[in-house]
């Protein structure tokens, strides 16, 4: 291993901090979606990370697993995106309020 | 790694970035000349000296004078462009294209002075994978130029081209990963390798007999991916101006160019790697020529290399003028055909090449 | 410190610069570009901790087929800089989430700083494709399976959310 475990889990956390302050502080909901995938691969990296700590593949299986819910999010979040700005003009979260009562 | 191995890993790196270079030089030859014989003008013949045979056959033209105009072209950048990323695009679509040839053997081993050096860059067991990531980096250039060009006609040729690439890579990949289940490995020269031997005695045994529809497959795919004629919707002329680089010119429009020519160059590589036997050169074994009926030729171990590059630049050499060929025989395809032949044909094609190839080698064992 | 350690702590400083450009640009398409720079740095992180399959698989996923999708996306809808944002607490709010984040991120690593792990020995074919696959089609069977029909549903879904006019039911 070239560096501790350790070093590695911190750049994941703040990787993983950059990505919640990127979903509060954007209102592009496009912005925040690829926040949350920032946060994802932070998540990523402390799996493969801690898979090598172990010496055991089953992190980057799980890994593996993320990336493809990752796609098919994508896939299905973009095209709610596309759907919602043909309603309504706009991908700002605040004036896509509908649902709030 | 010592600093003999830098050398050999250096001028190995060399070679390949000269093949790949020169090959798109001459192909721009064969291209314009090409295309001219098809439609039977005479083509690039202004820039030559003395009109003397081969001169006039418009190399000068293709090889000297059109670098020196391109390079010497004013370099503009539209008004209200982004104009870092407008720099950075047409470096971002060459590059990958280049480093993608550092996984393609393009000869066995080479035997100088008890010292085995592997003919390939970049000796990756994940080869087939590496080359994948590299493609679909390949299409950033393509978006982003679109994009910073501040221009409609730009932009709409980037999203074209993001639409086109991501839909016949997904293609591409499921062909190459029939092939890779042929072989059972996805390091390229453990695949050159495996291409060596011959059924019965007399075909060589290529890619191409073991997975002729996944060629197919990646054939029509690659085409696609380098975005040419019958797929080059994100640069055609009579739609778009010139697409994606409508808003480029001199050096960084010739670097569009080289791009489309480079990935012209490795779709053939490789296409010649995986389904026509990659430096294999029917029955040239290790020690010579070994001919159907017993006939022994022997070589020195020199000559068998050389044979074997040789062999692979041809066969690229062939699959490039192979997709010249195509470029100015068919007409373009309209959009909505380019997406229903990639998702509604070729993908279900690929997947249905995918599971009989599974169940063949489950049933073989 | 080894050649590797620094070259690990040269990108890890890249990685948290990208990351908080994809945070902090205005403009969507630049955002889209940093997480495309972040996602490329990660997979060189994967390559340093020996995980080359998933690094690979990083760049063809993430960087190739994810962000171009993103970026397609946000090239059609034509998204311009984001709209400065009003209201009155505005600067209190983000101020406010920044500090969130901060204390978040020193939370984390004081937590993980303290955690002891386990110091495996590495197989000589950790990370391959062979090792990765040889799990995956073994102890994962079902998940990957699940995953399978994951991805159907969710390419069926996007095909009839972005459908242009849907077809009423009724005649």
């Amino acid at each position: 291993m070239i560096v501790p475990t350790q070093w590695v889990l911190m750049l994941s956390a703040v990787l993983f901090a950059i990505g919640v302050v990127g979903v509060l502080v954007r209102r592009n909901v496009i912005v925040i979606f690829m926040a949350i995938e920032l946060m994802l691969n932070a998540v990523n990296l402390s799996f493969i990370a801690l898979a090598r700590a172990r010496g055991a593949v089953d992190g980057q299986v799980v890994v593996f697993f993320v990336m493809t819910v990752a796609a098919a999010e994508a896939a299905v979040g973009l095209a709610i995106i596309i759907a919602s700005f043909r309603n309504r003009s706009t991908v700002n979260v605040d004036e896509l309020a509908l649902l709030r009562g | 790694m010592g600093l003999i191995a830098v050398g050999i890993a250096a001028v190995k790196a060399f070679a390949v970035l000269m093949l790949v270079l020169n090959m798109s030089a001459v192909l721009l030859w064969v291209e314009r000349k090409g295309s001219a014989l098809i439609q039977d003008r005479i083509g690039a013949n202004r820039a030559n000296v003395f009109g003397v045979m081969p001169l006039n056959l418009g190399l000068l033209n293709t090889l000297v004078a059109d670098p020196i105009k391109l390079l010497t072209k004013e370099d503009m950048v539209p008004a209200g462009a982004d104009k870092l990323l407008h720099f950075l695009a047409p470096f971002l679509a060459v590059f990958p294209v280049l480093v993608t040839f550092a996984a393609i053997p393009f000869g066995d081993e080479l035997v100088i002075g008890g010292q085995a050096i592997n003919l390939q860059v970049a000796a990756l067991d994940i080869g087939i994978l590496y080359v994948l990531a590299m493609s679909s980096l390949a299409i950033y250039g393509v978006v982003l130029g679109g994009w910073a060009s501040n221009s409609r006609w730009a932009l709409l040729g980037g999203i074209r081209g993001a639409a086109q690439m991501i839909s016949y890579e997904i293609a591409m990949g499921l062909a190459l990963i029939g092939a890779v289940m042929a072989f059972g490995t996805l390091d390229m020269q453990a695949i050159a390798r495996a291409q060596g031997h011959h059924f019965f005695g007399v075909i060589p045994a290529w890619g191409v007999i073991y997975q002729p529809l996944a060629f197919l497959i990646f054939l029509i795919a690659g085409i696609a991916e380098t975005k040419r004629v019958p797929f080059d919707l994100p640069e055609g002329e009579s739609e778009l101006v010139s697409g994606y680089f409508t808003e480029y010119s001199g050096m960084k429009q010739a670097a569009f160019m080289l791009s489309d020519f480079a990935e012209s160059v490795v779709v053939a590589g490789l296409a010649a790697t995986l389904f026509f036997g990659a430096w294999q050169v029917p029955f040239l074994f290790r020690d010579g020529f070994h001919f159907p009926g017993g006939v022994i030729v022997a070589l020195p171990h020199l000559a068998v290399v050389v044979l074997q590059i040789v062999s692979f630049t041809l066969k690229v050499f062939a699959l490039c003028v192979f997709q010249i060929l195509v470029r100015w025989t068919l007409p373009r395809y309209r959009y909505d055909q380019v997406m229903d032949l990639g998702w509604k044909y070729l993908l279900p094609l690929a997947l249905a090449n995918m599971l009989v190839t599974g169940i063949v080698i489950v049933s073989i064992g | 410190m080894t050649m590797g350690a620094a070259l690990f702590l040269l990108v890890a400083v890249a990685t948290v610069a990208a990351a908080l450009g994809v945070v902090l640009h205005p403009n969507p398409v630049k955002s889209a570009i940093f997480l495309v720079v972040t996602l490329f740095l990660l997979a060189i992180v994967f390559v340093l901790l020996e995980a080359h399959m998933i690094a690979a698989l990083q760049v063809i996923v993430y960087a190739g087929a994810i962000m171009v999708l993103f970026l397609f996306v946000i090239m059609l809808l034509n998204l311009q800089d984001d709209d400065p944002e009003r209201g009155r607490h505005r600067y209190v709010l983000r101020g406010l989430a920044w500090l969130g984040g901060v204390v978040l991120a020193v939370e984390l690593a004081l937590l993980l700083r303290g955690a002891t792990m386990g110091g495996g020995e590495v197989p000589a074919d950790y990370g391959s494709a062979e090792a990765v696959a040889r799990s995956l089609y073994t102890d994962f069977l079902l998940p990957f399976e699940l995953t399978s029909i994951l991805l159907l549903v969710a390419v069926v879904g996007a095909v009839l959310l972005a459908q242009k006019q849907r077809r009423s039911s009724l005649p």
